[in-house]
């Protein structure tokens, strides 16, 4: 319907016209400083212990609330500060990469596999099977996600585990639903009635026909869900729900400094400017790639 | 049609039955209340006497009986910890609720028309990047540090509204625009793409040879088309309007449905975590239920073939 005009107008902009040749210009932007910053995310992350000045979870009760460089009372050994327990607060957000950066991918890869096998079984099987995997799939959507992620914290104990947990088990459900539909279009294709024809089993078909054809949608919606997850995680951890203490979250870490808003702001504002920066640059990105591989996707 | 809703009707009953087993299950995996409700020094027959008024000596599968002969009766059992109905102290909180919700989604709503179909009617030109760029920084800026942001501007330093509580108009700005805010980039985007993808067909066009005014087919056939797509993600929005919803009531120590549910898990609090919850799902397959029907209505393709 619209899946080959899109590409057609980014060929042809540049030549036409100044304007469409600085929209042309923007839209790149939209893909690489996103990169550029994701990049920058994955590098602090690995490299945390070597980049991070102190100790992120080292209490400093004779160094608390320090006012970060660029203000009266601020030294070089605390870049941006310190919090109520006198932790170094670059320290922690460096630290908080790792949290956000690996709860994230982990859910990510845990929910797309369990959403693509259950929606290419639900639309290429069809029938009961069809049936009762997206009533499953309704019921998932229409829970709570956080009286669900309140539930497990109280049952499991808060943890890394719990977070990853709670943040899968309903997760996989949209993935489900939109692989599904794909899935659908798919099996009525003739290369697949080919498939089928030439004596192909249902296993074979699924992994070999349907799953290749399925991974353009897949990877755009992994990629939307980046910063989704990051958020989701910042979200649980703000609510006491998350990563427990003193592990760094940058969501509990936006906690932290909520009750010393009105004498520290830097507790709080710092580690939110980074989950925005990160998320916003997951967002620009998927929105990038998905106009690039499938505008037909340009709903979700 | 007939067919259509029944089916659609008895699944929705059948996912009800299947999350109150659920909550009914996993509420009581989270802990024993007794061991909150009891002081250190209770003896055991007072403990045995506590769980025997709490109901809690039963087999699970009695009180699984009680609990949904209750909910078919609309009883929703008495609080552990305050002793007092489920169904009084929802009374209470639901309307504090609805004050943060209605006001909030009726803003957003109005909003995210008015600049979708603005963004969609002027492609690309400053006001649609500029509406795209907001719903992007909407859904990438956590709300709750939002929310935060806003009490340090203007309770903090302005000294312009009160932090927290509930109480007159102004105590209302912040909770609402913060709800606002979950609410509107979502919404915007939405009837932002519906609207793109109708301007698009070829009735449009034939309103256009017909000749009559931009105004009446923007606003009249186009966007009355262009919202019906949206529609089938309309559950999916009320499940982020009430996280939202509890994440605000948090914040700005709102007496709502929000505070009452984390208060609750808490505190181990089984009836008013079963009740929250299960009135929640009501809703959200209410809302689904609603739409599947409207849109197979307006729409014939979707409703099921004869098997």
């Amino acid at each position: 319907m619209l899946s080959i005009m899109p590409n057609i107008e980014d060929k042809t902009r540049p030549k036409i016209s100044g304007l469409s040749r600085r929209a042309h210009i923007m839209r790149s932007l939209t893909c690489i400083v996103p990169l550029t910053i994701l990049s920058l995310l994955v590098l602090t992350a690995i490299f945390a212990p070597w980049l991070a000045p102190h100790d992120p979870i080292k209490v400093s009760m004779t160094e608390r609330r320090l006012p970060p460089v660029f203000m009266e009372g601020g030294s070089t050994k605390y870049i941006l500060g310190t919090d109520h327990l006198g932790r170094d607060v670059l320290s922690r957000a460096i630290y908080g990469a790792r949290i956000s950066l690996s709860v994230s991918l982990l859910v990510i890869a845990i929910t797309a596999s369990v959403g693509t096998i259950l929606g290419i079984a639900a639309g290429y099987i069809g029938g009961r099977t069809e049936a009762f995997l997206m009533r499953f799939t309704d019921i998932s959507m229409s829970f709570p996600p956080l009286v669900l992620a309140m539930l497990l914290s109280v049952i499991l104990g808060p943890g890394y585990i719990t977070v990853v947990l709670a943040l899968s088990v309903l997760g996989w459900a949209p993935y489900a639903r939109l692989i599904r539909g794909e899935a659908l279009r798919i099996r009525n294709s003739d290369f697949v009635s080919q498939a089928r024809v030439s004596g192909a089993s249902p296993m074979r078909i699924m992994i070999k026909h349907i799953f290749p054809n399925v991974i353009n949608p897949l990877i755009i919606v992994m990629t939307m869900a980046v910063g989704f997850m990051i958020l989701a995680e910042a979200g649980l951890s703000f609510l006491g729900i998350g990563i427990p203490p003193p592990d760094p979250s940058w969501g509990s870490m936006v906690a932290d400094g909520r009750g010393d808003i009105d004498r520290a702001w830097w507790i709080t504002t710092f580690p939110g400017i980074l989950i925005g920066m990160v998320v916003m640059s997951g967002n620009f990105f998927g929105d990038w790639l998905r106009d690039k591989m499938d505008p037909r996707l340009r709903q979700l | 049609m007939t067919r259509f809703i029944i089916i659609r009707l008895l699944q929705t009953v059948i996912a009800l039955i299947g999350i109150a087993v659920l909550i009914f299950v996993m509420v009581r995996l989270s802990g024993d209340p007794i061991d909150l409700l009891r002081s250190a020094t209770s003896t055991p027959e007072e403990i045995e006497n506590l769980q025997r008024q709490l109901g809690l000596d039963k087999s699970n599968l009695e009180q699984f009986w009680i609990f949904a002969t209750g909910l078919v009766q609309g009883d929703f059992g008495e609080s552990l910890l305050k002793r007092r109905p489920v169904a009084d102290m929802i009374k209470d909180a639901l309307p504090n609720s609805l004050r943060l919700t209605v006001p909030a989604f009726v803003i957003s709503m109005v909003l995210a028309l008015a600049l979708g179909v603005l963004a969609a009617t002027r492609r690309d030109t400053f006001l649609d990047n500029g509406v795209k760029f907001v719903a992007i920084l909407g859904q990438s800026i956590p709300g709750f540090w939002m929310a935060i942001m806003a009490m340090l501007l203007f309770a903090v330093i302005l000294e312009w509204l009160p932090t927290a509580g509930m109480g007159g108009p102004d105590h209302y700005v912040m909770p609402v625009g913060t709800m606002a805010f979950f609410m509107l980039p979502g919404m915007m985007r939405l009837v932002r793409s519906g609207m793109l993808d109708v301007l698009d067909s070829e009735y449009i066009k034939l309103a256009r040879i017909k000749g009559l005014p931009e105004r009446i087919i923007i606003w009249k056939h186009a966007l009355r088309n262009a919202i019906i797509a949206p529609l089938t993600t309309a559950g999916m929005i009320m499940a982020g309007l009430i996280m939202g919803a509890v994440i605000t009531e948090i914040i700005f120590n709102w007496p709502g449905m929000g505070r009452l549910m984390l208060e609750a898990v808490y505190a181990r609090d089984f009836p008013v975590v079963q009740a929250c919850t299960l009135l929640i799902a009501v809703m959200v397959l209410g809302m689904n239920l609603l739409v599947d029907i409207t849109y197979a209505y307006v729409d014939p393709q979707i409703r099921y073939e004869k098997s």
